[in-house]
């Protein structure tokens, strides 16, 4: 199955790999503590500070080796419930049907008629800024795109004849939604999967830039370009990097979810999927 | 081969036609469509090609034009029209001559009108672009063009947008289109393929009879040898982009020199003995009417029918007849408002749900689109194997036993077993899903248009299987089917319906032989017969009748 | 025409009734969410006379249903309320940074728009050749940036390196439209990048859909001029889904107006909005999110609202 990777997809795959195993051995990686002062404000890059040194003079490449560890973490978290939420509920409405159906589409048609951004806002100007409340909120308003997606797909192979063929057999609703439905409708949610992560990266990034993250001296990237920002007008780039990161990172599985996608359209079902 | 006069209208010679195709997993490669076929063409007359799908007649056709469809190319070869090589025209020497001295007729008038005009801003634009004649002048012909095309209300008719008129009403529009602009050469490609049979009459004649008053030639593009008997001069039989015969109409049908041809021919001889009805019913539907969604309008009118063990049942209608509604009736999926549903002697809950597994196991069903009716992400061992888990509770080596004995059934290799529907052919598919149906041992089986949308010789194959297991297996078939010439080959009695009702019902003998009332007539009249001058036979009778009337 | 009539008077009173199912979502959103307001807005080591001075200021005494009514006829007559942590008029205080906003927002669109739209085109007519195949490697990688990341990329080469542009936008009243323009031209430029991909990559799929439908088959086998085709046969039928796109990301260039304004310190409504989010000054957050996301309905509401008025089914019913 992997015979073939094209030159992108392989680029891809490899920064996102090397991204996750910074995530996952930070503590080892790193040169400096998180919060630890080693030298003066801004300083350029060296030997000792790899990409110089904060608006703290805390070493850079630390806090983005920490950053990441923080910025993944809380966007696999939301992203995983958005997806459960999401699809769960979306093949639900989708198999049964009648009022259960209309009521969690209208109620997901409201929510999302209010831009996501803005309704994080709203909230977390009364929630507490926590890890968890985060999560919450991020995937929780997630979940709507996940919902519309899965509950298309859904509706499409529910009015497959094979479905029918099997309902007419005499099947009961978890092997028509496990065995004829869920097989059929994975490729597509594989592909989404990762543009709902890059979405994730995206906001708790935008949330924490704006101070309404991650709150310091907590270590996040979108935290860290705004705790840099200031330098920029005096020709300091300290901000840019941890922006770039996130560029990298977004793009990195970009290109994987777009391989994805492309193998798994061109498939028409059959072997090895 | 037909003899060569001076200067043709048209000349291809060595058509070479080849397109890239990208098969997931696979390399992109080139496959040829079209391979090495010439023809000629003289002004005025009527050359049909036909052939099943994957022949290449509408490559050709189209290459007429010097047009590819969907990244066809043209690699080889020479395609000539009034003395001027298509190929070689150019961007601006290819304008002026689409539109102008050649026009196409597709099959789906409905998607080939923009959605967004009126009808005779469409129908005479080619003509006023290309300078032929004035805008008054185009419209005037193209009003004479829907009165000769016995289009209603041809002075309003072009005041309308496309998705204002019927799908037969349209086809003739598109044909009106073609001829406004005064063409050499018409392609048509299926123009009544997507129609009702009694709607196909109509247009079918109409079309013959405005080729004949405007001497325009034409390429006839269809599957159905009957049809291209009806308006062709010459027939040219095609197959995987070669060339098969080709000659007179009367020689290609009367004396086929080629064993394909032949068997293009002589596609529905089946012989069926009629089977004389048993003492009592095994399915007896009682006075059943149902609409959809509790909605007001009958679907189905107080339909009675009995279908007895071991016989074929054909239930005949045009689309919107009714008779998928009778079978999801009789399955369960749609409860009637009134009526029962009686099998071996019992009458069955009206509900799915309610069911028993049982009653499930004894009433299996075949679809008309094989492709979706297999779940793509299991083999064909899961397929056919998964109703003897289910209902018998086999399992292991015997499961995979009795899978292999069914592949046997449906003549089919044990190697089958583990391959995925996408791999398998159109034929091979729908005998699959009659495996999946024998797997349950059901006494009844319920066939959807199983055969529509398989070429005529395969569904041929098809239909003989099926003949052949009913005497081995003693199942009953519900067929189903708009089809009357596959009615004639497999039922043993009739119901013909239409809109929502059973207007005709009885043993096959009987329903086929007259008197007939009105709808039956017009059905059986309109289904095209292998035979020169069987359009017009059709047409006088029906002109006589009315006339009567 | 009847039929068109009834249609858009429908879509228009269900724009409505969403913007009034709205303003209960966001009413909710901030007061019946678990936690004390009050609490939360003086933090842990409140007095409990400073807890409840505040909670009477905010009425949090009332029934929930209450307050909403009152909130909502405020609403309806034009009074926003006051702002908890300065004591001014949030109508007045929003009146001119909306008004900055909507600038911004549209000097963005004015250039975005047509851009992206025949950037589209181009991708059309060059379908699978080098500047289709370019242009939509550049968008895959622009929609995976950040917005801070091209703003701060801008300020630092543009106007700190090269200095051609200010780096902060400051608008003051009496400010020429000239100057104004070069103030807003690096936020606008910002927002451009990120719509733009979105935007492009939309109108190239909705235009090659209506290119490969068989209606352009039959106009080109009439041997009409590319242009032809184009002009009479596919840009009819393209107009409804090319607005679809325009609205849906005029809409995403609402939200992203938020962050921008933020990076470039300007003084309109996302700032605004994301100040009073980190003083939790709860009815100057209501009265932004509401006017958010009634900006964010109504273009969708003209977008559904073209479609319908494009539509030869409905505009000529049988």
């Amino acid at each position: 199955m992997f015979r073939r990777i094209p030159p992108s997809a392989l680029l891809g795959l490899v920064l996102t790999s090397l991204f996750l195993i910074t995530a996952i051995f930070a503590p080892l990686l790193a040169p400096y503590g998180k919060t630890e002062i080693v030298g003066a404000v801004w300083e350029p890059l060296s030997s000792q500070h790899w990409l110089g040194t904060d608006n703290l003079g805390r070493d850079l490449l630390s806090r983005m080796i920490y950053g990441a560890r923080t910025t993944i973490f809380i966007a696999t978290m939301a992203t995983v419930l958005s997806f459960s939420l999401g699809s769960i509920l979306g093949f639900t409405a989708a198999v049964v049907g009648g009022w259960v159906d209309q009521l969690l589409s209208r109620f997901v048609d409201l929510l999302m008629s209010i831009p996501t951004l803005i309704f994080a806002l709203v909230v977390l100007s009364v929630l507490p800024s926590t890890v968890l409340t985060l999560v919450l909120v991020m995937g929780v308003l997630d979940a709507t795109r996940v919902y519309r997606l899965s509950r298309a797909v859904a509706v499409d192979i529910n009015v497959m004849d094979y479905v029918e063929a099997a309902r007419l057999r005499g099947e009961g609703q978890i092997w028509v939604i496990f065995r004829e439905i869920l097989p059929n409708a994975l490729s597509p949610l594989v592909a989404e999967l990762g543009l709902r992560f890059i979405f994730m990266v995206l906001f708790v990034s935008a949330l924490s830039f704006l101070g309404l993250g991650i709150q310091p001296p907590e270590a996040d990237w979108g935290g860290m370009v705004k705790e840099n920002k200031d330098g920029i007008v005096f020709g300091i780039p300290a901000a840019l990097i941890p922006a770039a990161a996130i560029a990298a990172l977004a793009i990195s599985v970009n290109l994987v979810a777009d391989w994805v996608l492309n193998r798994t359209t061109s498939l028409k079902g059959g072997r090895g999927a | 081969m037909p003899e060569n006069s001076t200067s043709p209208l048209l000349e291809i010679r060595d058509l070479r036609i080849e397109a890239t195709v990208y098969p997931p997993g696979e390399a992109p490669h080139d496959i040829t469509i079209v391979d090495g076929v010439s023809l000629t063409l003289q002004k005025g007359k009527v050359l049909g090609l036909i052939g099943e799908s994957g022949a290449g007649k509408s490559t050709i056709g189209l290459a007429s034009m010097a047009y590819g469809r969907g990244g066809v190319r043209i690699t080889g070869g020479k395609v000539v029209l009034n003395g001027r090589d298509v190929l070689k025209a150019g961007r601006q020497g290819l304008r002026s001559l689409r539109g102008k001295e050649v026009r196409y007729v597709a099959q789906s008038a409905a998607a080939a009108f923009n959605p967004a005009h009126r009808l005779m801003d469409q129908v005479v634009e080619a003509a006023v672009v290309h300078g032929v004649a004035s805008r008054a002048e185009a419209e005037k012909r193209a009003k004479s063009l829907f009165r000769k095309l016995s289009l209603p209300d041809p002075d309003n008719i072009g005041k309308r947008y496309p998705h204002q008129v019927s799908g037969g009403q349209l086809q003739r529009v598109m044909t009106a289109m073609a001829l406004c602009s005064e063409p050499d050469l018409i392609v048509f490609d299926e123009p009544t393929t997507a129609l009702d049979v009694t709607t196909q009459i109509d247009v079918l004649a109409a079309i013959k009879d405005a080729i004949r008053d405007t001497g325009v030639a034409a390429l006839y593009i269809t599957h159905d040898l009957a049809v291209v008997a009806q308006v062709s001069d010459e027939i040219m039989v095609l197959r995987h982009g070669k060339l098969v015969e080709w000659g007179h109409t009367r020689q290609i049908i009367k004396e086929p020199r080629q064993e394909y041809t032949n068997q293009l021919v002589s596609v529905h001889e089946i012989e069926h003995q009629e089977k004389p009805p048993r003492e009592t019913p095994l399915l007896s539907v009682r006075n059943v009417t149902a609409a959809y969604g509790g909605g007001p309008i009958d679907v189905l009118k107080d339909i009675s029918v009995d279908l007895y063990a071991g016989q074929t049942l054909a239930v005949v209608g045009e689309s919107g007849s009714g008779k998928s509604t009778l079978a999801r009736a009789i399955t369960g999926l749609l409860p009637p408002k009134e009526g029962s549903i009686e099998f071996a002697g019992r009458t069955l809950p009206s509900r799915l749900a309610e069911r028993t597994r049982d009653d499930l196991r004894e009433l299996q069903m075949i679809y008309q689109m094989a492709d979706v009716a297999m779940n793509p992400r299991q083999t064909v061992g899961t397929i056919i194997g998964r109703p003897l888990e289910f209902y018998f509770g086999i399992r292991g080596r015997e499961r995979d036993a009795r899978v292999e004995e069914l592949l046997d059934k449906i003549e089919m290799g044990h190697g089958f077993k583990d391959r995925y529907p996408a791999e398998l052919s159109g034929g091979q598919k729908q005998r699959v899903c009659i495996a999946r149906a024998l797997a349950a041992k059901p006494s009844l089986i319920i066939c959807d248009e199983v055969t529509s949308a398989l070429d005529p010789l395969v569904a041929n194959g098809i239909l003989r299987l099926l003949l052949e297991l009913q005497a081995e297996e003693d199942v009953a078939y519900l067929f189903i089917t708009h089809d009357l010439a596959t009615v004639k080959s497999i039922a043993d009695s009739i119901a013909v319906m239409y809109q929502g009702s059973v207007v005709r019902y009885g043993s096959k003998s009987k329903v086929l032989a007259p008197p007939f009332d009105d709808y039956t007539d017009l059905l059986l009249s309109s289904v095209p017969e292998m035979e020169i001058g069987w359009l017009e036979k059709a047409i006088s009778s029906r002109r006589m009748e009315s006339a009567g009337n | 025409m009847g039929m068109v009539a009834r249609l858009v008077a429908q879509r228009l009173a269900l724009g409505l009734l969403l913007l009034f199912a709205v303003s209960i979502l966001i009413f909710a959103g901030t007061q019946i969410l678990p936690g004390d307001v009050a609490q939360s807005i003086l933090g842990q080591s409140a007095t409990p006379e400073a807890l409840a001075n505040l909670r009477k200021e905010l009425g949090l005494n009332e029934p929930a249903l209450s307050r909403y009514f009152s909130w909502l006829g405020g609403l309806l007559t034009g009074d926003l309320g006051t702002s908890l942590s300065s004591g001014a008029d949030i109508s007045s205080a929003i009146a001119s940074r909306l008004a900055n906003t909507l600038f911004l927002a549209s000097v963005a669109a004015v250039v975005s728009v047509p851009l992206a739209i025949l950037l589209g085109l181009i991708a059309v007519r060059y379908r699978d050749r080098w500047p289709d195949k370019m242009i939509s490697a550049v968008t895959l990688a622009s929609i995976s940036l950040p917005e801070f990341f091209i703003g701060y990329v801008l300020i630092f080469f543009v106007a700190v390196k090269l200095a051609w542009f200010p780096s902060i936008a400051t608008v003051y009243d009496g400010m020429g439209f000239g100057q104004r323009l070069m103030t807003v031209a690096l936020p606008a430029a910002t927002l451009t990048l990120v719509v733009l991909a979105h935007m492009m990559r939309m109108t190239r799929a909705a235009i090659l859909n209506v290119m490969q439908s068989a209606y352009v088959e039959t106009a080109e086998l009439k041997g009409l001029t590319a242009f032809d085709v184009i002009r009479k046969h596919a840009f009819p039928n393209a107009i409804a889904p090319i607005v679809n796109v325009v609205m849906l990301n005029l809409a995403f260039l609402v939200v992203g107006v938020v962050v921008v304004e933020v990076i470039f310190v300007y003084p309109g409504m996302g700032q605004y909005l994301v100040d009073h989010v980190s003083k939790r000054d709860v009815p100057v957050v209501q009265a932004c999110g509401l006017i958010f996301a009634a900006f964010y309905i109504g273009l969708n509401l003209v977008a559904d609202i073209v479609a319908i008025l494009t539509n030869p089914r409905l505009r000529h019913p049988k």
